[in-house]
């Protein structure tokens, strides 16, 4: 079973955010960058559903410029046995990245996608189900476990109400949640082999994709802050603080 | 003007709490307010849906494929009903709707505003990004506009009114291709997390399951819902449900306790809207400090179970 595998490069998840002065966005230049958390999840999972002999080929994908590719040897280090690079510089957003994923399920044949359940950045929370949506198939979004079955898989969701199990057709979209697995640290061996595996380059005219209508950013804030509190040096001091404040 | 349609989340018989935020996430919008019921007997739900101020009416749609709520059954029949004259569909913004709505907007074309948090005018939105640290206004393009919202944004809307029912009838089958197989429930023996009016979280600090208890004793004192850090829920000192973050629940309680927890970006992207934040933690410079209304410095361990005998 051939699987595929979404991988976004991400601001790193301890940077500190800056909005620019202008309001254009957030700063991303000289800013450290790492594959998104959730998308290393799916990898490890592919990886592992690998080693225990469900899938056969994992090809891992990303979307965007050049600096994209270490992404993707992040992807390969972690096992990936080959890797597309859709190259396209500027924003991508969810439904134009669901139609260049949909269009490379279908002409690589592969019976799983999957996504990472939100990208840290844009935190949208989309291009899975779309994806899904695009090609008629079967999600199975924030899954904390994951059987594969010859035609099958049997996902463990997290959702608001608690644990959900779904049983769904192959080829279907599974989207991770942070409980599946727990990446693992990538050795310096896997890293070293990893330069040497195949990157395939596309763009969005080779796969037949049109970028889809989006939306417009008319500007980025930052979220209003809130003032540093008192520091109380006892637990009467923090009862009476409370009642006063009329919240106990 | 705007005709609005609201997907309407529910479970039990009953309508989620969060609807009646929706609602008022949809009078900023301002026009016609429909809500669909999608369920097997929607009668139950729809009739509370109908008292929500500023609906209305509700449309109910039953179907025995409408079982167990799933997106792939739902989107056909969102999209059937958005087609008559909806120019916007709004979900809320649960994993329920998180689910559902990229689904349906994948099918009608359009790309997905997720967890709008203020509205400037019907078709631009603030919403979060980067857990909470940007955040950016955006402005849909033309055709329907499909949204999630952000619960701890909006008050609930009162109940009151008497929007008419309309039982309506959408085509809607049976998936072949996704069986529900179960639901391993939490146990809703405390407030609701996503609508108590307190909250009481713990941290990585409390150990164990065992220790956990401590955090409830406080919560029960003065009636309050359990929270709990990823680190938490990753060492298995509660389920999964219970977390609040980035990548949790996002909760906007009037008082907020954080005990053990450090403050991490991702965890207080969860509780930026809670009105009162107390910190209770035994390292000084924990970031937790720089946001709570009201810090400790000290042993969970001591302070707490004096913290409860006190209030
Ligand atoms: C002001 C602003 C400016 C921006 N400028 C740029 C820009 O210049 N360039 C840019 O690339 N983005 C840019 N973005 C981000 C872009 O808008 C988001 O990437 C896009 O909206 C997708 O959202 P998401 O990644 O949160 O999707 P989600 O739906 O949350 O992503 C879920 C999963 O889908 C997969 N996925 C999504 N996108 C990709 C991808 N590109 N490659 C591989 N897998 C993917 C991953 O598995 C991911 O875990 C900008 C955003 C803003 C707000
Ligand atoms: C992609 C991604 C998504 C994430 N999403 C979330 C999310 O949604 N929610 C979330 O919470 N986290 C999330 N995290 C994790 C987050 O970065 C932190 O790791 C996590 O919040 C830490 O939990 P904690 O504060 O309980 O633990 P720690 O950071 O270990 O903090 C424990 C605190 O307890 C204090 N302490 C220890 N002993 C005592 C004692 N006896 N008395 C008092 N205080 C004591 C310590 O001083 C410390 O400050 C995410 C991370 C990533 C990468």
């Amino acid at each position: 079973m051939k699987v595929l595998v979404s991988v976004k490069r991400v601001v790193d998840y301890n940077v500190r955010i800056q909005i620019k002065p202008d309001g254009s966005g957030v700063v991303t230049d000289g800013v450290k960058h790492s594959m998104n958390p959730f998308d290393e999840i799916a990898m490890e999972e592919a990886v592992r559903q690998k080693e225990k002999g469900k899938v056969t080929e994992i090809i891992a994908v990303t979307l965007g410029g050049a600096k994209n590719e270490e992404t993707l040897r992040t992807a390969l280090a972690f096992g990936a046995d080959r890797a597309i690079h859709v190259k396209e510089e500027g924003e991508i957003q969810p439904l134009t990245a669901a139609r260049a994923l949909a269009a490379l399920v279908k002409k690589e044949g592969a019976q799983v996608l999957f996504t990472g359940k939100q990208a840290i950045d844009d935190d949208a929370n989309q291009t899975g189900q779309m994806t899904a949506a695009l090609l008629d198939l079967p999600q199975a979004t924030f899954a904390s476990k994951v059987e594969l079955d010859a035609g099958k898989a049997t996902v463990t969701r997290e959702i608001d109400a608690g644990l959900e199990t779904l049983e769904v057709t192959l080829p279907a979209v599974i989207t991770t949640d942070l409980r599946l697995n727990e990446p693992r640290y990538l050795k310096l061996p896997d890293i070293m082999k990893a330069k040497k595996k195949p990157i395939e380059t596309v763009s969005f005219a080779d796969l037949g994709v049109q970028p889809a209508p989006g939306l417009k950013t008319v500007k980025t804030a930052p979220p209003p802050s809130r003032s540093k509190g008192i520091m109380v040096k006892t637990v009467d001091e923090l009862v009476s603080a409370l009642k006063a404040k009329g919240l106990v | 003007m705007s005709k609005i349609l609201i997907v309407a989340e529910h479970a039990n018989g009953k309508l989620n709490a969060g609807v009646a935020k929706v609602v008022a996430a949809a009078q900023k919008i301002g026009g016609e307010i429909d809500v669909a019921v999608f369920a097997t007997d929607g009668s139950a739900v729809a009739a509370e849906a109908a008292k929500l101020a500023g609906v209305s009416k509700v449309l109910q749609a039953d179907n025995a494929a409408n079982d167990h709520a799933l997106a792939v059954v739902l989107t056909s029949q969102i999209v059937e009903l958005a087609s008559k004259g909806y120019s916007h569909v709004l979900v809320p913004g649960t994993t329920f709707g998180k689910d559902l709505a990229p689904r349906v907007a994948a099918k009608l074309g359009v790309p997905q505003v997720s967890d709008v948090m203020a509205v400037h005018s019907a078709s631009s939105f603030d919403r979060p990004t980067y857990a909470g640290n940007a955040i950016t206004t955006v402005e849909a393009p033309a055709g329907t506009i499909v949204a999630t919202v952000r619960l701890a944004s909006f008050n609930a809307v009162a109940a009151g009114n008497g929007a008419s029912v309309e039982k309506v009838s959408v085509a809607a089958s049976a998936s072949a291709n996704t069986k529900f197989v179960s639901l391993q429930a939490a146990k809703a023996d405390r407030p609701d997390l996503q609508s108590a009016a307190r909250v009481v979280s713990g941290g990585r600090a409390l150990g164990s399951s065992e220790n956990f208890s401590i955090i409830y004793k406080l919560a029960d004192k003065i009636g309050a819902g359990v929270g709990a850090s990823r680190a938490a829920v990753d060492s298995g000192y509660v389920p999964n449900d219970m977390q609040v973050g980035q990548t949790g629940k996002i909760i906007a309680p009037e008082l907020y306790f954080a005990i053990g927890i450090s403050g991490a970006i991702q965890h207080l992207a969860g509780i930026k809207d809670a009105r009162t934040i107390v910190a209770i933690n035994k390292d000084p410079e924990a970031p937790i400090f720089e946001v709570a209304d009201f810090g400790l410095v000290g042993d969970l361990f001591q302070v707490v179970p004096e913290l409860e005998g006190k209030l």
